[in-house]
């Protein structure tokens, strides 16, 4: 065992690493949705005023909502993904290192996932707020800035890949 | 905090801020004005407005046309607007909404106070008041015979209470007292308005704080060249400066005690914003200052645009239309009497 039977390091090692896993998959689609719903809404209402006047903005401009919605879909994906990555080991092997690290992978491909597309829900509702609001006067604006939302929303891809990677090294130990 | 509005204004503002936009994307450009200034009599005015967004505000007027009635229609069609973000609103939008009128409220308040002392009807007033200043026992001004009774009747219900703590005499109004008291309700009306949108913070304070600030120095020049050969002495002109701004303090110590309109040009060419405004003027001429102002006024009210995610577009909106019924005013007027050469005198292109 590591450290003195009372140290904060004994306390952290001896939580089960099915903790952290869980909470890792919380994170991952409660955060993700969190970011996306954010942007949605920012992205929403700049969107539904705008189109008063201008009505011929709301078909192309709902382009920005389905980037802020892929956002929370990555994050479906990677909860899906990393809760295949559970197994069951036997209770004398749960705090065996090769169990803490697969508990501790999964944890942080969580929070990598969820953070990753919170900021990018966020970036991609304001550029999105801005855009309809640009497109409302000025029809050739949309495509120049539809490119910087690209750009925003590949933020979120980032994180799913280092996710998924993170999650593809969480083997627990073998039982027997 | 400041930079992070973007991810909460949209909340209870995004909306209204878009329908803001939509709004100002109606605003008469160039090529309108342009029109209207060729036209030979105020039917053509009111068929190139009808294909405007005033169109539907006008249609319905009988010929002839006066020229009070396009202001007053146009009139209407800003209140309307008003109205419309005003009910959406929620606070502190919506106390930033109120805080526009009061300017309104103000001039209206002197309006009666001023056509009762020359004994006209009060019905006659009420129709000339401006409708985004009106409220509900403006018709008992006309009773008041000074200060005291005007505020204890009327004003202590009003938003502008606050503003007459530094005003009340029990002096009789005379035509003197009334502009002194028009200035320093505007002022005290001013100051407030600054520290509610130093309280709001952020871009909204940055922006609005910019363009009040102007709007103070610009109010301070105009009281200088207005007293200029008055009775009113340094000290009382000292006193309705406002205590913010560029001007302040040092320029208002200069303008305080400057006779004629050389000194205060002078004075204004020390600071670099508004020595770009003196300097199209030539020497002795005071007539193009308005314009000059006018002009200045609506480049950084169409810069508050720029930015997204702060309250000074409502402002600025409401600035900017009412330059535009000046517009119309001016060419209306200069059209019915058939002075097309003075047209562009006055009036200022927005876009």
């Amino acid at each position: 065992m590591v450290g003195s039977s009372s140290s904060w390091s004994t306390a952290l090692v001896k939580i089960s690493p099915y903790t952290f896993a869980s909470i890792g998959i919380a994170i991952s689609i409660g955060v993700s949705v969190l970011g996306a719903a954010w942007g949605i809404y920012i992205t929403g209402s700049s969107l539904i005023g705008a189109a008063i006047k201008a009505p011929r903005i709301t078909s192309k401009n709902l382009i920005s909502v389905i980037f802020c919605e892929a956002v929370a879909i990555y994050g479906v994906i990677v909860a899906i993904i990393l809760q295949t990555k559970l197994e069951s080991v036997p209770s004398s092997r749960i705090y065996d290192p090769e169990s803490l690290r697969a508990g501790y992978a999964i944890f942080a491909s969580g929070i990598i996932v969820g953070f990753a597309n919170l900021v990018c829900g966020l970036c991609v509702g304001i550029i999105g707020s801005s855009c309809a609001l640009s497109d409302a006067q000025n029809s050739s604006l949309f495509v120049k800035i539809l490119v910087i939302e690209i750009f925003g929303s590949a933020l979120g891809l980032f994180g799913v890949i280092v996710g998924i990677i993170m999650s593809a090294q969480a083997t627990w130990p073998s039982k027997g | 905090m400041y930079g992070f509005e973007a991810l909460t204004f949209n909340v209870h503002g995004g909306y209204l801020e878009a329908i803001v936009r939509g709004y100002r994307s109606g605003l008469l450009t160039a090529a309108d004005y342009n029109n209207l200034c060729q036209c030979e009599s105020l039917e053509d005015i009111k068929m190139h407005l009808s294909a405007t967004e005033y169109g539907p505000y006008l249609q319905n007027e009988p010929s002839p046309l006066h020229t009070t009635t396009i202001v007053e229609k146009c009139t209407l069609k800003l209140v309307d607007e008003y109205k419309q973000m005003l009910c959406q609103a929620t606070e502190p939008l919506s106390t930033f909404l109120e805080y526009i009128t009061y300017g309104h409220m103000i001039d209206n308040v002197v309006l009666i106070v001023t056509g009762t002392l020359h004994e006209r009807d009060v019905q006659e007033l009420l129709e000339k008041c401006h409708p985004l200043g009106m409220f509900d026992s403006i018709a008992t001004l006309a009773v008041a015979q000074n200060m005291r009774e005007l505020y204890r009747l009327v004003l202590v219900d009003t938003p502008l209470a606050p503003y007459f703590s530094e005003c009340i005499t029990s002096e009789d109004l005379d035509d003197m007292n009334i502009e002194i008291m028009r200035n320093t309700l505007y002022k005290a009306y001013l100051e407030d308005f600054y520290r509610f949108c130093q309280k709001l913070g952020g871009a909204t304070s940055e922006i609005m704080s910019d363009i009040l600030a102007f709007e103070a120095d610009r109010r301070a020049v105009n009281i200088t060249i207005n007293s200029i050969g008055t009775e009113l002495t340094r000290d009382d002109r000292r006193k309705l400066y406002s205590n913010f701004g560029l001007l302040y303090p040092y320029g208002h110590e200069e303008l305080a005690i400057s006779e004629d309109i050389d000194q205060v040009r002078g004075v204004m060419e020390k600071y670099p914003p508004y020595q770009s405004i003196f300097s199209k003027l030539s020497y002795g001429e005071s007539q193009m200052l308005d314009k000059a102002f006018y002009e200045e006024e609506v480049k950084r009210l169409c810069l508050s645009f720029e930015q997204q995610f702060h309250y000074g577009v409502f402002f600025a909106y409401m600035r900017l239309r009412e330059q535009e019924i000046r517009n119309l005013m001016w060419i209306s007027e200069c059209v019915a009497q058939n002075q097309k050469s003075r047209v562009h005198d006055s009036v200022v292109f927005i876009f």
